[in-house]
């Protein structure tokens, strides 16, 4: 072939490859529809909206990166104004009318609780991210990225105590205050298991209501006990109102832990000073030394305020939720496939690897791996001080 | 059981007085409406929680939590009177007031979340940094505010009611508004009257709430629960009443928190109203 020949074929060559990777890299055909719902208003929206902006931020790239199986993914979302009869129903329709290919799970214990149950009806995969009672998820193909481990009760009032036992100020006496909510309420009691084999006096035990609005007779009893160590089953703003009570009584609790606290909440009041709570997650390393965590981080600065979130931080709530995403597309990519039973197969044999860590599902529930953490506010921002391997650098639990 | 000590009892009762006045201070308005007007209003929680968040708003703006009062009670007051010139434009009857308000609850609550959000807020003021001591007995300046709010308004609408002209003339009305105006008692400016200074008194209300407690649109509902307890105990239409059964509730749940449990506090107000009403049924 003469010279000029061949720089036909090589250009024509050329041109073809290059062709062919912009019609992989622009996905095509019809979308693989996931469906769900979330908290779009009602008490939990706040949170949901974290759990909307992460998705359309995996979504997004996931389109920009060749979608699912070559196709584009489109999220049908529903808001489920916070209530799990709402979130059942509207997973009905997600399946029977508009017909997802597949299903995210929506915000907070009970609206998934209920979407599970549509999910089980359907044979369809649910992967979720804030599933607080891991005890309840019956369901074989639900698979938890908010992994609590397989016996929570018990292993992470024992990392909490774990952090003070390592500490110059080790607690002697205790008061364990919950909401009986159940994803709070078992976990107060599976400290007090745990603190009376550790031979941590209980001085109080409190139950409250869920939406108890004064904590003034709750102070009150901890502040008659003057624990070393208040350990308060507290979800989103019980603690800020628990921590103003006391300060109304003029008492400052020496070392206090909140399980589940609005982050942003805790660390704008000086009453949050050294307040310690649950994680599996925070924006330091090593968790940010995973390049997909740096880039994930990043985007959700820049989206988060464009969406009004408060508090742009990536913690427990949006890293749950991008672990979420990881899952189900990894289950799609692994069987090459939209069959759900084909995809819980695969996630129940296949570890996956997420920001929040590497996931297994081969266990009964599925919370095979206890990624929980602790933190506490030091300096004005929320650090991870046990276990030590995933400490912020240089912190320690300051505990008095 | 361990028996509590004399100062967390002292400062239970404390807590159960403060709280107990706010109940009061929420039921006033809508005891007056109830008895006088045989209008159940349940909106007035959802006006309460707006003036809360009207409290919040203005002052982040830099006005005093107090003198904000300045603006949320005349605008309160027109609304209550338009809120009633509806209502009996319309003839609409006790048990629809419930249905249309409630309705007007939801419309209120959603405004405030598509205003300002589910999230959580916090009103941030140097009141609340102000906190007296007697002893080992502690009482923030919030606190304080409102049972002397709840005590001037309520004792002061009593007063108004049995003294004045202008009360005689509302209770003429509300017990029989057709003699009442063969009188020439001008019965309907008086319900005006009457539901737009409920509708101010939900503000006052408000305001307090604001001061003390952190806001969320969701709490609207549970206050109610305990609110109508107090109202339905103290009598329709009694503004001493109202407030003596809101603290009574108030003292009486946060001393079952004391000895007990949080978890049992919910049941006293609604086992007090339980007993009351199998006691006096007559005061319904």
């Amino acid at each position: 072939m003469s010279l000029q020949g061949r720089a036909l074929v090589f250009s024509a060559a050329l041109l073809a490859v290059s062709a062919a990777t912009q019609a992989a890299a622009a996905p095509s055909g019809p979308p693989v529809r996931i469906g769900s719902t979330l908290a779009l208003t009602g008490p939990f929206a706040a949170t949901g909206l974290v759990h909307k902006v992460v998705g359309e931020i995996f979504v997004n790239d996931l389109n920009k990166n060749g979608g699912l199986l070559g196709r584009p993914v489109e999220w049908v979302l529903r808001d489920d104004q916070s209530k799990p009869d709402l979130a059942r129903t509207l997973y009905e329709q997600l399946v029977t009318v508009d017909k997802v290919d597949l299903l995210m799970g929506p915000y907070a214990t009970p609206n998934i609780l209920s979407a599970m149950a549509v999910a089980q009806r359907y044979n369809m995969v649910l992967v979720h991210h804030t599933f607080g009672v891991p005890s309840l998820a019956k369901y074989e193909y639900q698979f938890p990225t908010w992994s609590l481990g397989p016996n929570p009760g018990e292993t992470f009032p024992s990392l909490v105590f774990d952090a003070f036992a390592h500490s110059a100020h080790p607690p002697k006496t205790i008061a364990i205050v919950t909401s009986k909510l159940p994803p709070l309420h078992f976990m107060a009691v599976g400290a007090r298991e745990v603190a009376k084999k550790r031979g941590i006096k209980e001085v109080l035990y409190l139950e409250w209501e869920a939406g108890t609005k004064d904590f003034g007779p709750i102070a009150s009893r901890i502040k008659d006990a003057d624990p070393d160590f208040i350990f308060a089953g507290a979800i989103a703003f019980d603690g800020n109102m628990l921590l103003e009570a006391l300060k109304k009584i003029d008492y400052t609790p020496r070392n206090h832990f909140y399980l589940y606290p609005t982050p942003s909440a805790l660390l704008k009041t000086p009453l949050g000073k050294d307040a310690l709570a649950s994680t599996v997650f925070e924006e330091h390393p090593p968790f940010t030394s995973n390049p997909v965590a740096a880039k994930f981080i990043e985007e959700f600065h820049v989206r988060g305020a464009k969406a009004g979130i408060p508090d742009t931080g990536v913690d427990v709530q949006a890293s749950a939720s991008y672990s979420a995403w990881q899952v189900l597309t990894a289950g799609v990519r692994g069987t090459k496939s939209l069959d759900n039973q084909k995809i819980g197969a695969w996630l129940k044999s296949h570890p996956v690897e997420t920001i929040t860590g590497n996931l297994h599902f081969n266990c009964p529930h599925s919370y095979c791996d206890d990624l929980m953490k602790v933190k506490q506010v030091q300096n004005g921002h929320w650090v991870v001080i046990w276990p030590p391997q995933y400490a912020a650098p240089g912190a320690k639990l300051i505990a008095h | 059981m361990n028996f509590p000590s004399a100062t967390l009892l002292g400062q239970s009762l404390l807590s159960g007085l403060f709280i107990g006045a706010l109940y009061g201070l929420f039921g006033l308005g809508l005891s007056l409406t109830w008895g006088m007007l045989r209008q159940i209003n349940l909106a007035h929680f959802a006006l309460a929680f707006l003036g809360a968040y009207l409290t919040y708003q203005l002052s982040s703006l830099g006005f005093d939590p107090l003198l904000t009062l300045a603006v949320v009670l005349p605008c309160f007051f027109a609304f209550g009177v338009l809120m009633h010139w509806l209502l009996s434009r319309f003839s609409i009857t006790p048990f629809n007031s419930l249905l249309v308000t409630f309705g007007l609850t939801v419309i209120i609550e959603s405004a405030i979340q598509w205003i300002w959000t589910a999230d959580y807020r916090r009103l941030e003021s140097h009141y609340g940094d102000v906190k007296f001591r007697l002893g080992t007995l502690y009482a923030s300046l919030p606190e304080l505010l409102t049972l002397v709010a709840a005590l001037l308004l309520c004792l002061g609408t009593w007063a108004a009611m049995r003294y004045t002209d202008l009360g005689k003339a509302l209770r003429a009305a509300a017990e029989d508004a057709p003699v009442a105006a063969a009188f020439g008692i001008n019965d309907r400016a008086l319900a005006l009257i009457l539901s737009g200074t409920s509708a101010a008194f939900a503000g006052v209300a408000g305001g307090c709430l604001a001061l003390g407690y952190t806001l969320d649109p969701s709490q609207i509902y549970a206050w109610i629960g305990v609110v109508f307890a107090a109202v339905m105990i103290g009598g329709l239409g009694k503004p001493i009443g109202v407030l003596v059964a809101g603290i009574v509730i108030g003292v009486t749940e946060a001393l079952t928190m004391a000895f007990t449990s949080p978890a049992w506090a919910p049941l006293v107000s609604f086992s007090l109203l339980i007993v009351v009403l199998l006691a006096r049924p007559q005061k319904l």
